[in-house]
């Protein structure tokens, strides 16, 4: 043993003992210690391996647009419980509690702004409000981001992830497949552009509706996407999953997707497209 | 125990044993009063035990093993079906039947999913499974009858999309949104009705309709009440409970203003009595499609449009 690795130990111990919570994290590939201020500066993507981890709608929205000009749009609505549904918690329980932890209404932010200067709508999911699922208020801000666009003439981007449709809301939920999905349908017929951008992971309801419904879909690097989740695939064929089954690349592969963008160049990639397809 | 029957069924199932056997005997004349006191008492029985029924028991016979498939009714409900396969793409798939047929001397366009009742047909038609070939034959069928103005009449009876590798690999998730996209401005009138099990975004895909209706003992769902179980109590044994909380069943639906119309099935069920139930399928698709037809296609987009941009509760 070289005098080096006698004495790293110790000395890598004594700096976690120094660390005051939430200063760093780990990324969770790679599991380099990063610092959570460059972390963030770098849109959450790991500066060794390139891993994109998993960010606020929040953080995506702001990371997307022009710092000027942001306005938000439906940030007042909250789910209704229509079902008055209860498994071991109660839904309004475990609402209020997403709501305390994320600091936010909803799974959805909408934000009309610019990016270099364009006009835009953009739509974010926060995963970590309930898996990001999309219930009856989901559905809705998702109509009014389309509204919006078609008002204002402005392109349509919208962040996906998701796990599907929000059980605790039953049927209310699945519908909101439908109702959005008509949404881009009128966006469509209005020749407003509608860009998807899938991050990890889109699956389920949300994927299964109007996140493969862009005019140009577009993944992060890694992400898993598809319909059934994975653990359900393997359950049902009883056979061992391709390798990256639904993940980005898989799925470039198979045509579901125009394009995998780095998180750091998605702005500029995204106005480049938008500013052909609005040449004319 | 009969495995026809479901286990709060075996009270009937006992009875119909005995007068299956009374029946059996050539002596009528002996038996005759016999005969008929079993079967009041039959009657009497199922209505009782059908009064109280649970959400878990009406989604159990909503997948009972003897209810109707979609083919099972086509024959009687339609004349002359002419069948129509395959996407143009890729396959032909089972799961999903399809073509144009005649309702009271109209011709439509009809779509069902199959599920099969022996071992060999479920296998055949994957359990009433479609792959996303079976999504883009319907809508490649949605399209046609959109073009020469036909109506389109779906049968919804499926566990869900088919969560293969293939189905993923060619896009099911794109397979289902384009439909329902496709179908919220189709220029034709749509009716679909939910027959047995309507699972999630598989059965949406083709049920984005004018006209609702559930058969009354049927479920409709955004979970199935296994899967929403082991997730939220990490136990897929607990699907009786959670089929109370999903509102899955059809009288729940309707209160909730989520579907249009509700067909009462004969006593105990549609396989107690499939030609009953035949008829009152035949009878109120009828009267539907009268309805329906009557209506401008503007008229008829318009309401469509109002119709699912109106769906889903929230506070401001």
């Amino acid at each position: 043993m070289s005098w080096l690795e006698k004495i790293l130990p110790s000395i890598t111990s004594v700096v976690k003992k120094n660390i005051p919570e939430g200063l760093w994290s780990k990324c969770p590939k790679c599991e380099t210690t990063l610092y959570e201020e460059e972390l963030k500066q770098r849109f959450y993507v790991c500066p060794q391996c390139d891993y994109h981890m998993r960010i606020s709608a929040r953080d995506r929205i702001n990371s997307f647009l022009d710092p000027k000009g942001r306005v938000e749009i439906a940030k007042d609505l909250e789910a209704a419980d229509p079902l008055k549904f209860k498994d071991q918690k109660r839904y309004k329980d475990r609402y209020s509690a997403a709501q305390k932890t994320t600091n936010e209404k909803e799974a959805l932010i909408v934000k009309k702004g610019t990016i270099n200067g364009m006009k835009v709508v953009v739509a974010a999911f926060e995963f970590r409000f309930m898996g990001g699922s999309m219930g009856s208020v989901v559905g809705e801000k998702f109509v009014r981001a389309t509204q919006e666009s078609i008002k204002t003439k402005a392109p349509l981007i919208c962040f996906s992830a998701s796990g599907g449709a929000r059980m605790q809301e039953g049927l209310f939920s699945l519908m909101q497949m439908a109702k959005t999905s008509l949404a881009v349908k009128l966006l469509a017929d209005n020749k407003i552009p509608f860009v998807s951008i899938l991050t990890d992971p889109t699956m389920g309801g949300v994927s299964a509706s109007f996140a493969m419904l862009g005019d140009i879909h577009i993944a992060e690097p890694n992400a898993l996407i598809g319909f059934a989740g994975p653990r359900v695939v393997e359950q049902t064929v009883g056979e061992e999953l391709p390798e990256g089954f639904q993940r980005s690349e898989f799925l470039l592969e198979k045509g579901a997707i125009d394009m995998i963008v780095h998180r750091s160049e998605l702005t500029n990639k995204v106005h480049k497209i938008l500013s052909a397809l609005c040449s004319n | 125990m009969n495995l026809d029957y479901l286990d709060f069924e075996q009270p009937i199932a006992d009875l119909e044993g005995k007068i299956q056997a009374l029946s059996n005997i050539n002596d009528k004349v002996d038996i005759a009063k016999e005969m008929e006191t079993l079967k009041s008492k039959s009657d009497v029985l199922t209505k009782k035990i059908f009064s109280s029924l649970t959400d878990w028991q009406i989604s159990q016979l909503a997948r009972h093993p003897r209810r109707l498939c979609t083919l099972d009714y086509v024959g009687d409900v339609f004349d002359d079906f002419i069948e129509l396969h395959g996407d143009r793409a890729f396959a032909d798939d089972h799961a999903i039947v399809g073509g144009i047929a005649n309702l009271d001397g109209k011709p439509v366009m009809f779509i069902g999913q199959q599920k099969g009742t022996s071992t060999r047909e479920k296998l055949k038609y994957n359990f009433g499974m479609p792959r996303p070939e079976g999504y883009r034959k319907a809508l490649r069928l949605m399209k046609l009858a959109e073009k020469f103005s036909l109506p389109v009449i779906t049968f919804i009876d499926t566990p869900g999309a088919y969560p293969g590798i293939g189905a993923e690999e060619r896009g099911q998730s794109e397979a289902i949104a384009r439909n329902l996209y496709e179908m919220s401005t189709l220029a034709t009138p749509i009716i679909s009705v939910v027959i047995g099990e309507g699972g999630s975004g598989g059965a949406l895909a083709i049920g984005v309709a004018d006209i609702m209706i559930m058969f009354e003992y049927s479920i409709y769902s955004v979970i199935s009440p296994e899967g929403c179980a082991s997730i939220l109590y990490k136990d897929a044994g607990k699907a009786n409970i959670a089929a109370e909380s999903l509102k899955l069943t059809s009288s729940h639906l309707k209160r909730l203003g989520l579907i249009d119309s509700v067909i009462k099935e004969p006593l105990g069920g549609i396989h107690r009595d499939p030609e009953k139930a035949k008829k009152l399928l035949k009878n109120t698709l009828k009267l539907k499609l009268k309805d329906v037809t009557s209506i401008p296609i503007k008229k008829i987009l318009k309401n469509r449009q109002e119709k699912l941009l109106g769906f889903g509760k929230y506070k401001i």
